[in-house]
């Protein structure tokens, strides 16, 4: 009886991959991406062209390996407003430490376990003090971009030390990708760090326990506390997870910049909640794919590079940008409408 | 032997007496709806029987020897399993990852361990099919019926093979309609020797799956009887005082 029972819903679930996939905002954010992909290729020449290509995957990537971090804390019903301040404080943690010529091995992990730090604090104010989310970020917006002043003086730092010369890599290098029949591709670090953070952040959504239970609390949080599901420790984990994320594109913006000052990722945190938004993450936690966030990201950075190429006024990108989120989020609303919801 | 035994319990709320030398007992496989007024003390019981909170005085015992719970998951390890007025569900996860929300089935070993959906889809079809429930483990639950919500709330009780499954409310907030599929549930469970203690303020309900009804008023036991020998009249007497006790 259950075998059949399986068979069957096993069956539908085929039979409806489909109808399912166009359900998906995500879907529908990748066809406008590859859209605006095809349509510019065709109206400007130079789009298309390795070097923008680079240029534009390079831009993006640091928003998006965010995006991931972000769209977990999303999922749980959170928000982080601190992503763009940790991500200047672990640059600074790492360009101020080799400045004062620590190897980049031990620099590398101070930043990242600075990040850690801010986003267990952050995570410890919600989870355990009970503050709300926007709150705790945004005081951690304000201390930890102060805290990279302090370090710093507010100085600009471009000299790193010993191992200036990994960290330039690292940050700035590419991977030179053979194919077959065509040219090689490069592909900038930054980009393979977001494609190893976004499918680690994928499978962990789908596969773990942990990422279960972060869909759990964003769909019913008392639901996940009374099924014994441990939300406090998630929470704070989800927290950290995202402060890391933006701890690690720190440091690799440093690396690309060859440079650090105290104005690196002011306003970032906007950008990145835009890409998981657009990706389909509900603010009001719940939902939301690793994949929505990275094409999100790049979806803004292909409108921002596109507008450049096709000579507007780069006055109107916040315009498209924003118009884009709220059209991604009423084309939402519209379809669940519809849905029967 | 009773399965659960409460002799003399007593719950105080500051100056507030809210239960008052309360004694029940329970046998496998028997339905007792409780029934009260609001404020007689009918949470209060079950919160003390789900761990809760501990009784301010008399004792509890399972299977004959004593048992003190300090938090929920005290009396779900010993079989004491509650299904929440509101169901604790979350919509926006399948039927399946509901029933298994907090008791994941994996695969792997040490901390390298995935999700093993197939077990869980199927172990959840497993539980439908035995409640006799159409519920299908991949739906969401926020498309789901009053009825099916309930289905997935009882299948997660079950997981654990439990002893006394404790129910607040159950046909509260469902539609009419599919009252009786709540109910055939319900005989599912005795079905299976699970105790019920059937929490509820429709009358029809109660007489309709109940083997024995206890009625509180103001924090004290005024009917324990079986239903045979009861009657909805005299169950609304005693609910409201005009009949003392029974």
């Amino acid at each position: 009886m259950a075998a059949i029972l399986e068979e069957t819903t096993g069956k539908q679930e085929r039979a409806s991959l489909l109808s399912w996939l166009v359900t998906r905002q995500t879907f529908w954010v990748s066809v406008a991406a590859v859209l605006a992909f095809v349509i510019l290729s065709f109206a400007s020449s130079v789009f298309a062209t390795q070097q923008n290509l680079f240029n534009v995957t390079r831009n993006f990537a640091f928003v998006a390996i965010i995006a991931s971090g972000m769209t977990a804390v999303i999922v749980s019903g959170g928000i982080d407003l601190s992503v763009g301040a940790v991500l200047v404080l672990s640059g600074m943690v790492v360009g101020m430490s080799m400045n004062v010529g620590m190897s980049f091995w031990a620099a590398v992990p101070l930043a990242l376990g600075v990040s850690l730090l801010v986003g267990g604090f952050n995570g410890v104010m919600i989870a355990y003090v009970g503050m709300p989310p926007f709150v705790v970020t945004l005081g951690m917006l304000s201390i930890a971009r102060s805290i990279a002043m302090v370090l710093s003086n507010n100085r600009m730092v471009y000299e790193f030390g010993p191992d200036q010369a990994k960290l330039l890599a690292l940050g700035g290098g590419f991977v030179s990708l053979r194919l077959p029949f065509l040219t090689s591709i490069r592909v900038p670090n930054p980009v393979l760090f977001l494609i190893a953070t976004a499918l680690i952040t994928g499978a962990a959504f789908r596969w773990t326990r942990w990422g279960r239970y972060l869909f759990a609390i964003g769909g019913n949080e008392r639901a996940a506390t009374l099924t014994g599901v441990p939300v406090r420790r998630v929470k704070v984990s989800v927290y950290m997870f995202c402060s890391l994320c933006a701890g690690i594109a720190g440091i690799l913006e440093v690396g690309w910049l060859g440079t650090i000052t105290t104005s690196l990722g002011q306003g970032m945190e906007l950008s990145v909640i835009a890409a998981s938004v657009i990706g389909g993450a509900n603010l009001m936690g719940g939902s939301g794919t690793a994949l929505g966030g990275v094409v999100g990201a790049a979806l803004i950075e292909v409108i921002r590079n596109s507008l450049i190429l096709l000579g507007i006024s780069t006055f109107w990108q916040g315009f498209f940008v924003g118009g884009f989120i709220i059209v991604a989020v009423l084309f939402d609303r519209l379809r669940s409408r519809g849905g029967g919801e | 032997m009773a399965m659960l035994e409460l002799s003399g319990v007593s719950k105080n709320f500051g100056g507030i007496h809210a239960l008052i030398n309360v004694s029940l007992s329970l046998d496998p496989g028997e339905v007792v709806g409780l029934m009260g007024d609001n404020g007689a003390g009918k949470s209060t019981l079950v919160k003390i029987v789900a761990g809760n909170y501990p009784p301010t005085g008399g004792s509890i015992s399972l299977f004959g020897s004593k048992v003190s719970f300090h938090k929920p998951t005290d009396a779900r390890e010993k079989g004491i399993e509650i299904v929440y007025q509101d169901l604790a569900l979350c919509d926006n996860l399948t039927a399946a990852e509901n029933v298994f929300l907090g008791r994941e089935l994996t695969l792997g070993f040490g901390p390298f361990r995935v999700l093993s959906y197939r077990a869980m889809f199927q172990r959840a079809g497993l539980l439908f099919a035995e409640l006799k429930s159409e519920t299908r483990p991949r739906d969401l639950v926020r498309r789901m019926s009053g009825g099916q919500r309930q289905a997935v709330a009882i299948a997660r009780t079950r997981l654990s093979e439990p002893k006394i499954v404790l129910m607040d409310e159950p046909t509260a907030s469902i539609s009419v309609r599919q009252v009786p599929e709540v109910l055939n549930l319900i005989r599912r469970l005795r079905e299976r020797d699970i105790a019920v203690v059937l929490i509820s303020h429709r009358m029809p309900d109660v007489f309709a799956v109940s083997d024995r009804i206890v009625v509180l008023r103001r924090g004290e036991k005024v009917a324990d009887k079986a239903i045979s020998a009861s009657s909805p009249e005299e169950v609304t007497g005693l609910i409201t005082g005009a009949i003392e006790s029974a």
